[in-house]
Protein backbone atom coordinates (compact mmCIF):
# COMPACT_ATOMS: atom_id res chain seq x y z
CA UNK A 1 0.00 0.00 0.00
CA UNK A 2 1.43 3.41 -0.94
CA UNK A 3 0.43 6.43 1.03
CA UNK A 4 -1.12 9.38 -0.78
CA UNK A 5 -0.86 12.81 0.83
CA UNK A 6 -2.88 15.85 -0.20
CA UNK A 7 -2.68 19.42 1.08
CA UNK A 8 -5.58 21.81 0.71
CA UNK A 9 -5.45 25.50 1.62
CA UNK A 10 -8.80 26.64 3.00
CA UNK A 11 -10.28 29.65 4.79
CA UNK A 12 -11.90 29.94 8.22
CA UNK A 13 -15.29 30.40 6.54
CA UNK A 14 -15.11 27.08 4.70
CA UNK A 15 -13.53 25.04 7.52
CA UNK A 16 -16.65 23.60 9.14
CA UNK A 17 -18.31 22.72 5.87
CA UNK A 18 -15.19 20.96 4.60
CA UNK A 19 -14.71 19.03 7.87
CA UNK A 20 -18.37 17.94 7.84
CA UNK A 21 -17.91 16.58 4.32
CA UNK A 22 -14.83 14.59 5.34
CA UNK A 23 -16.67 13.22 8.37
CA UNK A 24 -19.50 12.06 6.12
CA UNK A 25 -16.97 10.41 3.82
CA UNK A 26 -15.61 8.34 6.73
CA UNK A 27 -12.33 10.13 7.35
CA UNK A 28 -10.68 9.83 10.78
CA UNK A 29 -9.17 12.90 12.46
CA UNK A 30 -5.45 12.10 12.59
CA UNK A 31 -4.16 15.32 14.12
CA UNK A 32 -4.56 19.06 14.46
CA UNK A 33 -1.42 21.12 14.89
CA UNK A 34 -0.45 24.79 14.87
CA UNK A 35 2.79 26.44 13.82
CA UNK A 36 4.10 29.98 14.00
CA UNK A 37 5.18 31.02 10.54
CA UNK A 38 6.52 34.58 9.97
CA UNK A 39 3.46 36.78 9.48
CA UNK A 40 0.75 34.29 10.42
CA UNK A 41 -0.27 31.30 12.46
CA UNK A 42 -0.68 28.10 10.48
CA UNK A 43 -3.20 25.47 11.60
CA UNK A 44 -3.20 22.02 9.98
CA UNK A 45 -6.08 19.55 10.24
CA UNK A 46 -5.05 16.08 9.01
CA UNK A 47 -7.62 13.42 8.18
CA UNK A 48 -6.89 9.82 7.28
CA UNK A 49 -8.80 7.14 5.43
CA UNK A 50 -7.06 3.94 4.38
CA UNK A 51 -3.92 5.02 2.50
CA UNK A 52 -5.04 8.67 2.05
CA UNK A 53 -3.91 11.51 4.28
CA UNK A 54 -5.61 14.82 3.61
CA UNK A 55 -4.45 17.99 5.33
CA UNK A 56 -6.56 21.14 5.46
CA UNK A 57 -4.46 24.24 6.11
CA UNK A 58 -5.53 27.57 7.57
CA UNK A 59 -3.28 30.62 7.52
CA UNK A 60 -4.40 33.05 10.21
CA UNK A 61 -3.04 36.59 10.26
CA UNK A 62 -3.29 39.04 13.15
CA UNK A 63 -2.37 39.12 16.81
CA UNK A 64 -5.53 37.41 18.10
CA UNK A 65 -6.40 34.67 15.61
CA UNK A 66 -9.63 32.78 16.11
CA UNK A 67 -11.09 29.61 14.58
CA UNK A 68 -14.41 27.81 15.05
CA UNK A 69 -14.25 24.50 16.89
CA UNK A 70 -14.67 21.26 14.94
CA UNK A 71 -15.28 19.31 18.16
CA UNK A 72 -19.01 19.10 17.47
CA UNK A 73 -18.14 17.10 14.35
CA UNK A 74 -15.13 15.17 15.74
CA UNK A 75 -15.39 15.10 19.55
CA UNK A 76 -11.74 14.05 19.88
CA UNK A 77 -10.75 17.47 18.52
CA UNK A 78 -11.28 18.98 22.00
CA UNK A 79 -7.82 17.93 23.15
CA UNK A 80 -6.09 19.31 20.07
CA UNK A 81 -8.04 22.56 20.32
CA UNK A 82 -7.35 22.99 24.02
CA UNK A 83 -3.69 22.27 23.29
CA UNK A 84 -3.54 24.95 20.58
CA UNK A 85 -5.19 27.41 22.95
CA UNK A 86 -2.84 26.65 25.84
CA UNK A 87 0.38 26.53 23.83
CA UNK A 88 -0.22 28.89 20.89
CA UNK A 89 -2.74 31.41 22.30
CA UNK A 90 -5.20 30.47 19.55
CA UNK A 91 -8.81 31.29 20.38
CA UNK A 92 -11.12 28.41 19.49
CA UNK A 93 -14.81 29.27 19.60
CA UNK A 94 -17.44 26.75 20.68
CA UNK A 95 -15.32 23.87 21.97
CA UNK A 96 -17.39 20.89 23.16
CA UNK A 97 -15.26 20.85 26.33
CA UNK A 98 -13.25 23.91 27.30
CA UNK A 99 -10.64 23.20 29.97
CA UNK A 100 -10.25 26.99 30.49
CA UNK A 101 -6.50 26.95 29.89
CA UNK A 102 -5.90 24.17 32.42
CA UNK A 103 -5.15 21.31 30.03
CA UNK A 104 -1.51 22.41 29.78
CA UNK A 105 -0.61 23.94 33.13
CA UNK A 106 2.68 25.56 32.21
CA UNK A 107 4.94 27.81 34.25
CA UNK A 108 5.07 30.11 31.19
CA UNK A 109 1.63 30.93 29.76
CA UNK A 110 1.32 30.37 26.01
CA UNK A 111 4.93 29.21 25.54
CA UNK A 112 4.54 29.02 21.74
CA UNK A 113 2.26 32.06 21.59
CA UNK A 114 4.70 34.66 20.30
CA UNK A 115 3.71 35.88 16.83
CA UNK A 116 7.29 36.87 16.08
CA UNK A 117 9.29 34.71 13.73
CA UNK A 118 11.43 32.17 15.60
CA UNK A 119 15.04 33.19 15.81
CA UNK A 120 17.67 30.52 15.48
CA UNK A 121 20.35 30.53 18.15
CA UNK A 122 23.54 32.08 16.74
CA UNK A 123 26.49 29.81 16.36
CA UNK A 124 28.77 29.91 19.42
CA UNK A 125 31.86 32.09 19.30
CA UNK A 126 35.03 30.09 18.64
CA UNK A 127 36.98 29.56 21.84
CA UNK A 128 40.18 31.59 22.16
CA UNK A 129 43.27 29.46 21.77
CA UNK A 130 44.88 28.46 25.06
CA UNK A 131 48.17 30.25 25.78
CA UNK A 132 51.08 27.93 25.30
CA UNK A 133 52.51 26.61 28.58
CA UNK A 134 56.22 27.44 28.94
CA UNK A 135 58.38 24.33 28.80
CA UNK A 136 59.72 24.84 32.36
CA UNK A 137 56.21 25.26 33.88
CA UNK A 138 55.02 22.12 32.05
CA UNK A 139 57.95 20.15 33.47
CA UNK A 140 57.11 21.39 37.00
CA UNK A 141 53.46 20.36 36.54
CA UNK A 142 54.52 16.90 35.42
CA UNK A 143 56.76 16.52 38.50
CA UNK A 144 53.90 17.65 40.81
CA UNK A 145 51.51 15.15 39.26
CA UNK B 1 -26.07 13.04 45.57
CA UNK B 2 -23.12 15.29 46.55
CA UNK B 3 -20.17 15.28 44.21
CA UNK B 4 -16.53 15.03 45.22
CA UNK B 5 -13.47 15.80 43.13
CA UNK B 6 -10.66 13.29 43.63
CA UNK B 7 -7.25 14.17 42.22
CA UNK B 8 -5.71 11.17 40.47
CA UNK B 9 -2.03 11.68 39.64
CA UNK B 10 0.39 13.07 38.56
CA UNK B 11 1.94 10.81 41.20
CA UNK B 12 -0.05 7.71 41.94
CA UNK B 13 0.98 4.14 42.83
CA UNK B 14 -0.37 2.69 39.58
CA UNK B 15 0.72 5.51 37.31
CA UNK B 16 4.19 5.10 35.89
CA UNK B 17 3.98 8.56 34.32
CA UNK B 18 2.65 11.97 35.29
CA UNK B 19 -0.84 12.58 34.01
CA UNK B 20 -3.39 14.25 36.24
CA UNK B 21 -7.09 13.43 36.18
CA UNK B 22 -9.55 15.39 38.26
CA UNK B 23 -12.20 12.71 38.86
CA UNK B 24 -15.66 13.98 39.73
CA UNK B 25 -17.39 11.19 41.67
CA UNK B 26 -20.80 10.53 43.15
CA UNK B 27 -20.14 8.04 45.91
CA UNK B 28 -17.85 5.52 44.07
CA UNK B 29 -19.17 6.29 40.60
CA UNK B 30 -17.08 8.47 38.28
CA UNK B 31 -19.25 11.03 36.51
CA UNK B 32 -16.59 13.20 34.89
CA UNK B 33 -12.84 13.20 34.26
CA UNK B 34 -10.87 16.36 33.52
CA UNK B 35 -7.29 15.75 32.37
CA UNK B 36 -4.27 17.97 32.56
CA UNK B 37 -0.82 17.23 31.27
CA UNK B 38 2.41 19.27 31.02
CA UNK B 39 4.00 18.36 34.35
CA UNK B 40 7.17 17.45 32.44
CA UNK B 41 6.54 19.25 29.14
CA UNK B 42 9.88 19.74 27.37
CA UNK B 43 9.02 21.87 24.36
CA UNK B 44 11.12 19.66 22.08
CA UNK B 45 9.13 20.80 19.04
CA UNK B 46 10.78 24.22 19.26
CA UNK B 47 14.23 22.75 19.60
CA UNK B 48 14.44 22.67 15.80
CA UNK B 49 15.33 26.35 16.12
CA UNK B 50 18.65 25.47 17.79
CA UNK B 51 19.47 21.96 16.56
CA UNK B 52 20.06 21.33 12.88
CA UNK B 53 18.22 18.60 11.01
CA UNK B 54 21.01 16.03 11.42
CA UNK B 55 21.46 16.60 15.16
CA UNK B 56 17.71 16.43 15.59
CA UNK B 57 17.69 12.64 15.11
CA UNK B 58 19.08 12.41 18.66
CA UNK B 59 16.35 14.71 19.99
CA UNK B 60 13.61 12.72 18.23
CA UNK B 61 14.92 9.50 19.78
CA UNK B 62 14.73 11.06 23.23
CA UNK B 63 11.05 11.93 22.95
CA UNK B 64 10.31 8.58 24.56
CA UNK B 65 12.32 6.10 26.58
CA UNK B 66 10.34 3.08 25.41
CA UNK B 67 9.63 3.55 21.73
CA UNK B 68 12.73 5.70 21.22
CA UNK B 69 13.94 3.82 18.15
CA UNK B 70 10.67 4.22 16.23
CA UNK B 71 10.64 7.96 17.00
CA UNK B 72 14.10 8.29 15.45
CA UNK B 73 13.08 6.09 12.54
CA UNK B 74 9.92 8.11 11.81
CA UNK B 75 11.89 11.35 11.87
CA UNK B 76 14.52 9.92 9.51
CA UNK B 77 11.83 8.59 7.15
CA UNK B 78 10.26 12.05 6.90
CA UNK B 79 13.60 13.74 6.12
CA UNK B 80 14.53 10.98 3.65
CA UNK B 81 11.20 11.47 1.88
CA UNK B 82 11.72 15.25 1.63
CA UNK B 83 15.30 14.86 0.38
CA UNK B 84 14.57 11.81 -1.83
CA UNK B 85 17.26 9.75 -0.14
CA UNK B 86 17.16 6.06 -1.13
CA UNK B 87 17.77 3.87 1.94
CA UNK B 88 19.64 0.59 1.29
CA UNK B 89 17.49 -2.57 1.73
CA UNK B 90 19.65 -3.99 4.53
CA UNK B 91 19.18 -0.78 6.53
CA UNK B 92 15.40 -1.03 6.03
CA UNK B 93 15.41 -4.62 7.33
CA UNK B 94 17.56 -3.72 10.32
CA UNK B 95 15.22 -0.83 11.15
CA UNK B 96 12.29 -3.24 11.00
CA UNK B 97 14.04 -5.71 13.28
CA UNK B 98 14.95 -3.10 15.91
CA UNK B 99 11.48 -1.55 15.68
CA UNK B 100 9.83 -4.90 16.44
CA UNK B 101 12.23 -5.53 19.34
CA UNK B 102 11.10 -2.12 20.67
CA UNK B 103 7.48 -3.18 20.36
CA UNK B 104 8.19 -6.40 22.24
CA UNK B 105 9.94 -4.74 25.15
CA UNK B 106 7.22 -2.07 25.33
CA UNK B 107 4.41 -4.66 25.40
CA UNK B 108 6.24 -6.76 28.01
CA UNK B 109 6.75 -3.66 30.14
CA UNK B 110 3.05 -2.88 29.83
CA UNK B 111 2.09 -6.47 30.65
CA UNK B 112 4.06 -6.27 33.89
CA UNK B 113 2.46 -2.97 34.90
CA UNK B 114 -0.99 -4.23 33.99
CA UNK B 115 -0.49 -7.42 36.02
CA UNK B 116 0.73 -5.35 38.95
CA UNK B 117 -2.31 -3.04 38.72
CA UNK B 118 -4.70 -5.98 39.04
CA UNK B 119 -2.71 -7.41 41.96
CA UNK B 120 -0.77 -10.08 40.07
CA UNK B 121 2.70 -9.15 41.29
CA UNK B 122 4.51 -12.39 40.47
CA UNK B 123 3.47 -12.05 36.83
CA UNK B 124 4.82 -8.50 36.88
CA UNK B 125 8.25 -9.88 37.81
CA UNK B 126 8.13 -12.71 35.25
CA UNK B 127 7.08 -10.31 32.51
CA UNK B 128 9.99 -8.02 33.25
CA UNK B 129 12.33 -11.03 33.39
CA UNK B 130 11.38 -11.88 29.82
CA UNK B 131 11.68 -8.22 28.85
CA UNK B 132 15.24 -8.32 30.17
CA UNK B 133 16.09 -10.97 27.55
CA UNK B 134 14.76 -8.64 24.83
CA UNK B 135 16.76 -5.74 26.25
CA UNK B 136 19.88 -7.94 26.24
CA UNK B 137 19.46 -8.52 22.48
CA UNK B 138 19.00 -4.79 21.97
CA UNK B 139 22.09 -4.03 24.03
CA UNK B 140 24.17 -6.63 22.20
CA UNK B 141 23.18 -5.33 18.76
CA UNK B 142 23.02 -1.55 19.34
CA UNK B 143 25.08 -0.87 22.43
CA UNK B 144 22.13 0.79 24.17
CA UNK B 145 19.16 -0.47 26.14
CA UNK B 146 16.89 2.56 26.06
CA UNK B 147 18.30 4.89 23.41
CA UNK B 148 19.55 2.77 20.52
CA UNK B 149 21.27 5.56 18.57
CA UNK B 150 21.49 3.38 15.46
CA UNK B 151 19.13 5.19 13.10
CA UNK B 152 20.42 8.02 10.97
CA UNK B 153 19.22 9.91 7.95
CA UNK B 154 19.98 7.68 4.96
CA UNK B 155 20.26 4.37 6.80
CA UNK B 156 21.62 2.89 10.01
CA UNK B 157 24.90 3.26 11.90
CA UNK B 158 25.48 -0.35 12.90
CA UNK B 159 25.23 -3.70 11.25
CA UNK B 160 24.31 -7.00 12.86
CA UNK B 161 26.61 -9.75 11.56
CA UNK B 162 24.77 -12.67 9.99
CA UNK B 163 26.14 -15.09 12.65
CA UNK B 164 24.65 -12.86 15.36
CA UNK B 165 21.31 -12.88 13.53
CA UNK B 166 21.32 -16.68 13.56
CA UNK B 167 22.12 -16.65 17.27
CA UNK B 168 19.17 -14.28 17.77
CA UNK B 169 16.82 -16.96 16.40
CA UNK B 170 17.68 -19.24 19.32
CA UNK B 171 17.13 -16.39 21.80
CA UNK B 172 13.77 -15.64 20.20
CA UNK B 173 12.71 -19.28 20.66
CA UNK B 174 13.39 -19.01 24.36
CA UNK B 175 11.62 -15.62 24.62
CA UNK B 176 8.62 -17.00 22.72
CA UNK B 177 8.35 -20.00 25.05
CA UNK B 178 8.48 -17.79 28.17
CA UNK B 179 6.09 -15.23 26.69
CA UNK B 180 3.62 -17.98 25.77
CA UNK B 181 3.70 -19.21 29.32
CA UNK B 182 3.10 -15.85 31.01
CA UNK B 183 0.47 -14.60 28.54
CA UNK B 184 -1.42 -17.91 28.93
CA UNK B 185 -1.37 -17.51 32.69
CA UNK B 186 -2.47 -13.87 32.46
CA UNK B 187 -5.25 -14.28 29.91
CA UNK B 188 -6.64 -17.52 31.35
CA UNK B 189 -6.64 -16.40 34.96
CA UNK B 190 -10.18 -16.22 36.31
CA UNK B 191 -9.49 -13.22 38.55
CA UNK B 192 -7.86 -11.26 35.72
CA UNK B 193 -10.71 -12.05 33.35
CA UNK B 194 -13.24 -11.09 36.01
CA UNK B 195 -11.45 -7.78 36.53
CA UNK B 196 -11.18 -6.93 32.81
CA UNK B 197 -14.05 -8.52 30.90
CA UNK B 198 -16.90 -6.12 30.15
CA UNK B 199 -15.04 -3.21 31.76
CA UNK B 200 -14.54 -0.04 29.70
CA UNK B 201 -16.25 -1.20 26.52
CA UNK B 202 -15.43 0.90 23.47
CA UNK B 203 -17.60 0.18 20.46
CA UNK B 204 -16.17 0.01 16.95
CA UNK B 205 -18.00 3.20 16.00
CA UNK B 206 -16.81 5.09 19.09
CA UNK B 207 -13.21 3.95 18.64
CA UNK B 208 -13.24 5.30 15.08
CA UNK B 209 -15.05 8.54 15.98
CA UNK B 210 -12.74 9.22 18.91
CA UNK B 211 -9.66 8.90 16.70
CA UNK B 212 -8.20 5.94 18.63
CA UNK B 213 -5.06 4.25 17.35
CA UNK B 214 -3.07 1.08 17.89
CA UNK B 215 -4.21 -1.82 20.10
CA UNK B 216 -6.93 0.41 21.63
CA UNK B 217 -8.52 0.74 18.20
CA UNK B 218 -7.86 -2.83 17.03
CA UNK B 219 -9.45 -4.28 20.19
CA UNK B 220 -12.70 -2.67 19.01
CA UNK B 221 -12.58 -4.50 15.71
CA UNK B 222 -10.96 -1.90 13.43
CA UNK B 223 -8.17 -3.46 11.36
CA UNK B 224 -5.86 -0.46 11.13
CA UNK B 225 -2.10 -0.76 11.43
CA UNK B 226 0.31 1.78 9.95
CA UNK B 227 2.77 -1.00 9.11
CA UNK B 228 0.39 -1.76 6.25
CA UNK B 229 1.62 1.45 4.61
CA UNK B 230 4.74 -0.54 3.77
CA UNK B 231 7.43 1.66 5.33
CA UNK B 232 10.85 0.15 6.19
CA UNK B 233 10.73 -3.55 5.16
CA UNK B 234 6.99 -3.90 5.69
CA UNK B 235 6.51 -3.77 1.94
CA UNK B 236 8.19 -7.22 1.82
CA UNK B 237 6.94 -8.45 5.19
CA UNK B 238 3.17 -7.99 5.15
CA UNK B 239 1.43 -7.43 8.48
CA UNK B 240 -2.11 -8.52 9.17
CA UNK B 241 -3.60 -6.37 11.96
CA UNK B 242 -4.60 -8.32 15.07
CA UNK B 243 -8.15 -7.45 16.03
CA UNK B 244 -10.75 -8.38 18.62
CA UNK B 245 -14.41 -7.42 18.52
CA UNK B 246 -15.33 -7.13 22.21
CA UNK B 247 -13.79 -3.66 22.71
CA UNK B 248 -13.40 -4.15 26.48
CA UNK B 249 -10.32 -3.99 28.70
CA UNK B 250 -9.67 -7.73 28.26
CA UNK B 251 -9.70 -7.38 24.46
CA UNK B 252 -7.15 -4.55 24.62
CA UNK B 253 -4.87 -6.76 26.72
CA UNK B 254 -5.44 -9.75 24.43
CA UNK B 255 -4.44 -7.74 21.34
CA UNK B 256 -1.15 -6.64 22.93
CA UNK B 257 -0.35 -10.19 24.04
CA UNK B 258 -1.01 -11.51 20.50
CA UNK B 259 1.15 -8.72 19.03
CA UNK B 260 4.12 -10.01 21.00
CA UNK B 261 4.05 -13.22 18.94
CA UNK B 262 3.38 -11.27 15.76
CA UNK B 263 6.56 -9.26 16.38
CA UNK B 264 8.57 -12.43 16.97
CA UNK B 265 7.26 -13.76 13.64
CA UNK B 266 8.20 -10.53 11.83
CA UNK B 267 11.74 -10.61 13.28
CA UNK B 268 12.15 -14.24 12.17
CA UNK B 269 11.01 -13.34 8.66
CA UNK B 270 13.31 -10.30 8.59
CA UNK B 271 16.28 -12.46 9.59
CA UNK B 272 15.42 -15.10 6.98
CA UNK B 273 15.17 -12.52 4.20
CA UNK B 274 17.89 -10.09 5.37
CA UNK B 275 19.62 -8.77 2.24
CA UNK B 276 23.34 -8.07 2.08
CA UNK B 277 24.68 -4.70 1.12
CA UNK B 278 25.35 -1.17 2.27
CA UNK B 279 24.05 0.27 5.51
CA UNK B 280 23.56 3.88 4.50
CA UNK B 281 23.47 6.41 1.71
CA UNK B 282 25.52 9.58 1.90
CA UNK B 283 23.29 12.59 2.47
CA UNK B 284 24.30 16.04 1.24
CA UNK B 285 22.52 19.38 1.23
CA UNK B 286 19.59 20.55 3.32
CA UNK B 287 15.95 19.47 3.21
CA UNK B 288 13.46 21.66 1.37
CA UNK B 289 9.84 20.56 1.47
CA UNK B 290 7.18 19.15 3.69
CA UNK B 291 6.07 15.65 4.67
CA UNK B 292 3.82 13.98 7.22
CA UNK B 293 5.28 10.62 8.23
CA UNK B 294 3.18 7.98 9.98
CA UNK B 295 4.44 4.80 11.57
CA UNK B 296 3.09 2.21 13.99
CA UNK B 297 4.53 2.51 17.46
CA UNK B 298 3.72 0.01 20.22
CA UNK B 299 0.82 2.25 21.29
CA UNK B 300 -0.36 3.05 17.78
CA UNK B 301 0.05 5.53 14.98
CA UNK B 302 2.52 8.37 15.49
CA UNK B 303 2.36 11.41 13.19
CA UNK B 304 5.45 13.48 12.37
CA UNK B 305 4.83 16.72 10.48
CA UNK B 306 8.08 18.16 9.19
CA UNK B 307 8.54 21.30 7.12
CA UNK B 308 11.87 22.59 5.83
CA UNK B 309 12.88 25.56 3.69
CA UNK B 310 16.36 24.61 2.55
CA UNK B 311 18.07 25.88 5.69
CA UNK B 312 20.07 23.75 8.11
CA UNK B 313 17.33 24.09 10.73
CA UNK B 314 13.81 22.83 10.12
CA UNK B 315 10.96 25.29 9.87
CA UNK B 316 8.45 23.17 11.71
CA UNK B 317 8.53 19.95 13.68
CA UNK B 318 5.32 18.58 15.12
CA UNK B 319 4.65 15.21 16.72
CA UNK B 320 1.25 13.71 17.49
CA UNK B 321 1.89 10.78 19.75
CA UNK B 322 -0.39 7.72 19.98
CA UNK B 323 -1.21 8.36 23.65
CA UNK B 324 -2.52 11.82 22.77
CA UNK B 325 -4.84 10.20 20.21
CA UNK B 326 -6.08 7.66 22.78
CA UNK B 327 -6.78 10.19 25.57
CA UNK B 328 -10.22 11.20 24.18
CA UNK B 329 -11.29 7.54 24.40
CA UNK B 330 -10.12 7.41 28.02
CA UNK B 331 -12.17 10.53 28.83
CA UNK B 332 -15.23 8.85 27.31
CA UNK B 333 -14.60 5.52 29.08
CA UNK B 334 -14.14 6.89 32.59
CA UNK B 335 -17.58 8.46 33.22
CA UNK B 336 -19.86 5.68 34.45
CA UNK B 337 -17.11 3.43 35.77
CA UNK B 338 -16.34 2.62 39.41
CA UNK B 339 -13.49 4.50 41.07
CA UNK B 340 -11.63 1.19 41.57
CA UNK B 341 -11.66 0.59 37.79
CA UNK B 342 -9.89 3.87 36.96
CA UNK B 343 -6.32 2.51 37.24
CA UNK B 344 -7.24 -0.52 35.11
CA UNK B 345 -8.85 1.63 32.41
CA UNK B 346 -5.90 4.01 32.34
CA UNK B 347 -3.47 1.12 31.91
CA UNK B 348 -5.49 -0.59 29.17
CA UNK B 349 -4.70 2.30 26.81
CA UNK B 350 -1.02 1.87 27.81
CA UNK B 351 -0.42 5.60 28.28
CA UNK B 352 3.00 7.07 27.57
CA UNK B 353 2.93 10.57 28.96
CA UNK B 354 6.62 11.06 28.27
CA UNK B 355 5.80 10.94 24.53
CA UNK B 356 2.84 13.23 25.01
CA UNK B 357 5.04 15.73 26.90
CA UNK B 358 7.40 16.00 23.93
Amino acid sequence: MTERQTLELITVETLLERVKTLHTQGYRLAQIGAANVPGYLEVNYSFAREECLLTLRLQLAGEEPCVPSVSHIYWCAVLYENEMHDLFRLKVEGMAVDFQGKFYQMAVPYPFGSRKAPVAKPAPEPRPAKPAVPARAAAELAVTA
Amino acid sequence: MPRTVIPFGPQHPVLPEPIHLALVVEDELVVEARPSVSFVHRGLERMVEVKDYVEFVYVAERICGICSFIHGQTYCQAIEKIMNVPVPPRALYLRTLWGELSRMHSHLLWLGLMADAVGFESLFMHSWRVREAVLNIIEATTGGRVIFGTCKIGGVRRDIPNERLQQMLGELDSIEKDTREITNVFLNNRSVAGRLRGVGVLSRQDAHELGCVGPTLRASGVAQDMRQLGYAAFGDLPVEPITRNEGDSYARCDVRCAELFQSIGIIRQAIARMPDGALDTKVTGNPNGEFIARTEQPRGEVVYHIKANGARNLQRFRVRTPTFANLPALLKLLPGCQLADVPVLVLTIDPCISCTER
